[in-house]
């Protein structure tokens, strides 16, 4: 009944909207993609299957943002970083929660689908962050 | 190719970097031009240039694409094959790169490549955003992450396995200023001390104000041609030797190592391999400082010092003029400026200057072979050139 939904950054953000993080994992060499692509970079295979990911991982480093863009001006200063997830997964992210003198490379972080909202015109994906 | 020349550069030209308020990108190239043509008396631009390869990264600037035709065209030099070359602040060297393939081809015997970019009329944050569009879109600028923020990611993870510090890469910016002083197209021509670095303001953690390179007007460009054709244009070519361009995943989150350049690594392998020369055998070299802590892991990702050695590196004084092999002594990105377009030929403006002795007060002494090494976006680009000396 169902169709498989495309392999897509947006069909990824969809999905963060319903509160997963899923990924496309190649069916003939395996590799997992986080986000998704729509060709394998590994075999040149187009054929996939979506793959929940917990969200937990560690931090593998991080920066603390006091000059921004427009949009995001606002936030300043705000901390992102690299999150490496399971099967060596990584994701970048805003890490909200943590007071950014206690930011250490190696700390367990969340994801997490509650981030901030949306404010330009396109896209309209809804954001996910990192919590403790 | 055996360490042969592949083309040589027959006239460089560049035009003052800062700020040029009143002007346009066109306007500023034609600074460069001017210079380029007027150093080559033996060369008529309108019957022996035949192609152009111009670097440009943003038409947001000024609302102006199409830059290669544009540029031709105030350059004087309607009619040719006029192309943009776009890769973020590696665009130029991108340029040069096509450039070679250009005269290599056959198809073109003389080629003018440059860049250009115009800056300055615009706030910090729409350059800031601007920038930022050389990275991924949709998981790195799409969370709020800057241009210096990728590099900040990269510094913290160096400094987290390399026990490499702030002071360390502060030292950059002190020597580069230092050079810019002896530099009067410098955009920045006065030195600053560690202290005034150390307490500039943070912009993204760890990387301060002054660990940043400069927004600026500028334009520059170099003149190409086979290296059997050079000594009809001039008695002093400048031959380059090796060229190496390569790719990394767009976004940073992706690579395998965030503590060295898999782009610098590639294209710099290919580069030695054709120039048939070892890292020990550069004498002086341009690297990327579009941030301190980027020029540091550009001497270890080019072999200048050994992997999570650089921060020692610059405090051994070697890459300051004088030095063993010093490096970016036109001021570098950060205090001769960084009009993103135009980095990649200005840096072989600088090779040309100095291996023909005209680099005045900051010539290095016996300068026989040198190297330039331009990367866009967080490193998704990197453009490496050698160059030796006319004997």
């Amino acid at each position: 009944m169902s169709t498989v939904k495309p392999f897509t950054i947006e069909q990824f953000y969809k999905f963060i909207a319903q509160g997963k993080l899923m990924a496309g994992k190649c069916l003939k060499c395996g590799k997992i993609h986080l986000p998704p692509r729509p060709l394998c970079d590994n075999c040149f295979s187009k054929q996939f299957e979506w793959m929940q990911v917990t969200g937990k991982g560690k931090l593998l480093t991080y920066t603390v943002i006091h000059v921004a863009p427009q949009q995001f001006q606002a936030l300043t200063p705000y901390a992102v970083g690299i999150v490496e997830l399971e099967n060596g997964l990584k994701i970048p992210g805003m890490i909200n929660g943590v007071p950014h003198d206690q930011l250490k490379i190696g700390m367990e972080l969340t994801l997490d689908f509650g981030a901030c909202n949306t404010t330009q015109q396109w896209p309209q994906w809804q954001r996910y962050c990192f919590k403790p | 190719m055996n360490g042969k020349p592949l083309v040589s550069i027959i006239t460089a030209g560049m035009s003052k970097f800062g700020k040029h308020e009143g002007l346009l990108a066109r306007e500023i190239f034609a600074d460069a031009a001017y210079e380029a043509f007027s150093r080559c008396p033996k060369l008529n631009p309108k019957g022996d240039i035949k192609a152009m390869f111009i670097g440009h990264m943003g038409e947001a600037y000024e609302h102006q694409g199409h830059t290669g035709s544009a540029i031709a065209d105030w350059a004087g030099l309607t009619g040719i094959p006029a192309t943009r070359c776009e890769a973020a602040c590696a665009s130029s060297g991108a340029a040069l790169r096509s450039g070679i393939y250009a005269v290599l081809s056959g198809l073109a015997d003389v080629v003018v490549v440059g860049g250009v970019e115009k800056m300055t009329h615009r706030t910090t944050s729409e350059v800031t955003e601007y920038l930022a569009m050389a990275s991924d879109y949709p998981f790195e600028q799409y969370h709020g992450i800057t241009f210096p923020g990728l590099f900040a990611l990269m510094a913290t993870a160096h400094m987290h396995a390399y026990c490499t510090t702030e002071e360390q890469m502060a030292l950059a910016a002190v020597k580069n200023h230092y050079h810019g002083s002896l530099n009067p197209k410098a955009h920045m021509q006065k030195e600053v001390s560690l202290q005034t670095v150390m307490a500039s303001k943070y912009v993204a953690w760890p990387l301060k104000l002054y660990d940043c390179s400069l927004i600026t007007d500028g334009a520059s460009c170099i003149i190409l041609t086979k290296p059997e054709l050079a000594k009809k244009y001039t008695d002093q070519p400048v031959h380059i030797v090796g060229s190496g361009q390569a790719s990394d995943t767009i976004g940073l989150y992706e690579r395998k190592s965030l503590t060295s350049l898999q782009s610098t690594k590639l294209a710099a392998k290919s580069a030695y391999e054709m120039a048939q020369i070892k890292p020990e055998q550069i004498d002086f070299a341009e690297v990327h400082d579009c941030f301190t802590f980027a020029e540091l892991m550009a001497y270890e990702d080019l072999g200048f010092c050994k992997v999570g050695g650089s921060g020692k590196f610059i405090e051994s004084g070697a890459t300051r003029l004088g030095g063993a092999k010093p490096v970016n002594t036109s001021g570098g990105l950060k205090a001769k400026g960084h009009p993103v377009g135009a980095t990649g030929t200005a840096q072989a403006y600088e090779m040309y200057l100095q291996l023909t002795d005209q680099a005045d007060r900051r010539q290095v002494k016996d300068a026989q072979i040198g190297l330039t090494h331009n990367i866009g976006g967080s490193g998704a680009t990197a453009a490496i050139h050698i160059y030796r000396r006319d004997h």
